[in-house]
């Protein structure tokens, strides 16, 4: 259930769902987000669902905070409507050129390399969103020590295909953006294809995703 | 067959087609895009005979140097604008918030934005444009919308589908504001930063940095000191969110940004003001003001009669 509800400017409602994050929170944020997208509610032109929270934005044209809070203090959810599960296999070379964060991170979990990577290929993970820039999975949970601050001061480019974590996430940079993550390695396969308008995302949130280690050969060779 | 387009002789820095943007998709992490100075976008296409959201061409700071080729056909710069239209040895000023005719062979040279970053060019009639999720807007990081999500490059061609029949010439007098103050209501994380800090963000001017584009401005001046964490659980963002990353130097996400970040906000830029903080440009002085949720709102109802006010006066 929504915590609180506030405003974020003058055009948004910032509806939180408590402090933790587990999937069981996601999965409330998640039904919230299909409720309010189904009811067509007029003047809402965005949602934005992530782990804990949710943002509804407006055309404060045509509704305003107030009003739309009582709607949304109101709302009925619909019951039912599980999430789908999907299997992934994301193909990762960390060649040194690709995992510009490694050092970075070798110091700041204090942990060795080869360390870092076993842990991470071991897991299962769980998309609890997809955004930043179109298509991009946040991926959770990374184990207890794996887990790192952005960098202090975001990159102005990081490349396609990088595989970022953060905190107890791991993310995709479908295509080259400005970011903050600690890039390990990077992935050939197409994310996201503005191409497909119905279904632009590889990865939904929901899926589960496991990386795959392959070589620099493999990574050049790689047709999908 | 198209008999009529543009010659594009200089594409100009950051040339893109532009219409009122694309709603719903941030879940997917798609922007809104669209014209970032949203009054200008709406003169442009209201001196060109054209609907509210009909696709024009954003231009920043230096914009293209065109030569038409084809049937008559009228155009209209909004924005702070220097340009040229040459027809044979003649060579026009022209001025912004008028429409001037185009004849086949002639050139439309624009010079600059001069104090300003976005200008607006409009047409009296129909670019033809693939359109993606109902919008022409081009998003070049994404590679979304038309031009296959590039930026207009030099000697391509752009094709007109159609021009509008019986065009009236129209003018309007209007001369963009400079403005001193960007308002702004405090931001979901505002007591993340020290009782110092948010003196210096309501007190202190902050310079606009070269490192800025359609995703976002980033500032510098007087670091912003966390005193709770750097960090908080990525979420979403709309824009004119003002975001403090760990080195304290402020961001304001625009009409690009990603719809996700983990940097904790202190502020977000009032809908009435998003216009003129996208026109500010490298090394402006800018300076924020607080007000709350309905002062922002009025602000708002006055911005948007204002608009609807020009537009009826065209």
């Amino acid at each position: 259930m929504i915590k609180n509800i506030s405003n974020l400017g003058d055009a948004a409602l910032y509806c939180d769902f408590g402090k933790e994050i587990n999937k069981d929170i996601n999965t409330q944020v998640i039904k919230y987000f299909k409720t309010i997208q189904k009811k067509n509610i007029p003047g809402i032109n965005n949602l934005t669902p992530s782990y804990n929270k949710l943002i509804i934005s407006f055309d404060l044209k045509k509704i305003n905070f107030n009003k739309l809070k009582k709607i949304i203090d109101n709302i009925e959810i619909i019951k039912g409507d599980s999430i789908q599960n999907k299997k992934f296999e994301i193909p990762v070379c960390c060649e040194k050129e690709f995992s510009l964060d490694i050092k970075r991170l070798e110091e700041k979990l204090k942990m060795k390399e080869e360390k870092i990577y076993e842990s991470f290929f071991e897991k299962e993970f769980f998309c609890y969103m997809t955004g930043f820039i179109a298509g991009m999975p946040f991926l959770g949970d990374l184990d207890e020590n794996l887990r790192a601050k952005r960098l202090d001061t975001p990159r102005v480019k990081v490349p396609k295909g990088s595989i970022g974590l953060t905190e107890q996430f791991a993310n995709i940079y479908t295509f080259e953006s400005p970011g903050g993550w600690n890039i390990i390695g990077n992935t050939p396969l197409n994310i996201f294809d503005s191409s497909k308008e119905n279904k632009p995302n590889l990865i939904n949130p929901g899926d589960l995703v496991i990386f795959k280690r392959i070589t620099k050969e493999n990574y050049q060779n790689y047709h999908e | 067959m198209n008999k009529n387009y543009f010659e594009i002789l200089r594409a100009g820095i950051n040339s893109t087609f532009q219409d009122l943007g694309r709603n719903n998709l941030y879940h997917i992490g798609i922007p809104f895009s669209g014209a970032m100075d949203n009054r200008n976008y709406l003169l442009a296409n209201k001196l060109t005979g054209n609907n509210h959201n009909h696709p024009v061409i954003e231009f920043a700071y230096q914009g293209p140097h065109l030569k038409y080729h084809g049937d008559k056909i009228n155009i209209a710069i909004t924005g702070d604008v220097s340009f040229k239209i040459k027809n044979g040895d003649n060579l026009i000023d022209g001025e912004c918030y008028q429409s001037f005719i185009l004849e086949n062979n002639n050139e439309l040279d624009i010079i600059s934005t001069n104090k300003s970053v976005y200008g607006y060019l409009a047409i009296s009639g129909t670019f033809d444009l693939k359109f993606q999720w109902s919008s022409c807007s081009t998003n070049t990081k994404a590679k979304i919308g038309s031009n296959n999500g590039e930026k207009l490059s030099v000697n391509q061609k752009i094709n007109v589908k159609k021009i509008n029949d019986n065009f009236v010439n129209r003018k309007l007098n209007y001369f963009n504001t400079k403005i001193e103050n960007i308002r702004v209501i405090k931001g979901t994380n505002f007591n993340y930063f020290s009782e110092e800090s948010k003196k210096i963000f309501f007190k202190n001017e902050f310079k606009v940095s070269k490192l800025s584009d359609r995703m976002g401005m980033r500032l510098e001046g007087k670091k912003i000191e966390n005193i709770f964490d750097t960090n908080i659980r990525s979420e979403g963002l709309i824009k004119g969110v003002i975001q403090v990353p760990a080195d304290g130097n402020l961001i304001i996400m625009l009409s690009d940004h990603g719809t996700i970040g983990g940097y904790p906000k202190i502020g977000v830029v009032v809908s009435a003001d998003y216009d003129k903080l996208v026109q500010l440009t490298p090394g402006s002085r800018v300076k924020f003001q607080e007000v709350d949720l309905s002062s922002a709102e009025t602000l708002f109802k006055l911005y948007d009669l204002e608009t609807q006010n020009l537009i009826s006066q065209i």
